[in-house]
């Protein structure tokens, strides 16, 4: 609303949106135990999970364990429904990175339910997802979460959920 | 052999790198069945501002321990694998308190389990989480033992 009609240099776009979904992914401790990163294609995530040796759930095949390509699926779903409320702040300069990184500022929805579909074993190398947000409206959320490791037209795994989001501030008491 | 099994799958399950990496705890096993504990860590935060366990780590202490009952079942072989699994999260688990999942075998075919499994903090009458899932059975009969 108040940016200027003038295009803002690159940089400081690139830089807002960076900043942004690095304190989005830095807030949740279980992320960084996940080992899970994103990359940022506009206003399009991709979750990298980079393989490590904790994520084997099946030490004699190798396989990664159901329970790590769940959690990397559900935060992949997270992450992407939780953008997808600030990005329109963010760019419209209502809501700074800065403001991102405080646990009060932004209450992040509450998964309801998530169910995930094992389509093939998750190999011992990194896996990526992505994840869609199929409806959502002011209470809840359905997520869809795509799973692949070598090829995108593979899938390993693929997820939906429930969420329910959080009171608008203006809900607030 | 039945005793034997279960001694077999009780050290496994724990001692798998993610299992580990979760801390969890085995607090009882037996013919079709699994009790797992998930012992509170500020590394399994999903919100900060609640302190609340992040959901995907309640989904690994589910699986875990639907798999665990699987492998437990008489009839079923060690071999098992996750098909799907769906979660429902009734309420956040009480920060500072383990979250303990008891996982049953419905009903095993030749080909498939059917494990359903509930998931409780501290407060035995509000379970945190349920979870319903179809796992794959491989071939029953004696256990292999590990190297």
């Amino acid at each position: 609303m108040s940016r200027p009609s003038k295009p803002e240099p690159m940089q400081v776009v690139k830089q807002r949106r960076d900043a942004t979904l690095d304190a989005l992914v830095a807030r949740v401790p279980f992320i960084r135990t996940l080992g899970v990163v994103f990359e940022r294609r506009g206003d399009e995530l991709t979750a990298i999970l980079p393989y490590r040796e904790m994520l084997i759930g099946n030490p004699i095949l190798p396989a990664l364990h159901g329970g790590a390509t769940a959690g990397f699926l559900e935060v992949a779903a997270l992450i992407e429904l939780t953008w997808t409320q600030v990005w329109p702040n963010v760019e419209s300069g209502r809501i700074t990175p800065e403001q991102v990184t405080q646990a009060s500022a932004l209450r992040m929805p509450k998964t309801v339910d998530f169910t995930i579909d094992y389509l093939r074993s998750g190999l011992p190398r990194d896996a990526y997802a992505r994840a869609r947000v199929n409806r959502s409206g002011r209470r809840y959320a359905s997520v869809h979460v795509e799973g692949w490791q070598d090829n995108r037209s593979r899938l390993f795994a693929q997820a939906t959920g429930h969420f329910v989001m959080p009171a608008a501030p203006s809900d607030d008491g | 052999m039945t005793d034997n099994r279960i001694a077999t799958v009780r050290d496994f399950i724990i001692e798998l790198p993610y299992a580990r990496a979760l801390r969890l705890e085995l607090r009882g096993i037996g013919a079709g069945w699994a009790e797992l504990a998930m012992p509170y860590h500020p590394d399994l935060v999903g919100d900060p501002a609640t302190g609340v366990v992040h959901g995907g780590a309640v989904s690994a202490l589910m699986d875990t321990t639907c798999g665990g009952a699987v492998m437990a079942h008489p009839d079923a072989g060690l071999g098992t694998a996750t098909l799907d699994l769906r979660i429902d999260y009734m309420r956040g688990a009480t920060p500072g308190q383990a979250v303990r999942a008891r996982a049953t075998c419905v009903r095993v075919t030749r080909s498939i389990a059917f494990v359903q499994a509930t998931a409780f903090d501290d407060d035995a009458d509000a379970p945190i989480a349920t979870a319903t899932g179809a796992f794959t059975v491989t071939g029953g009969g004696p256990a292999p033992t590990l190297a």
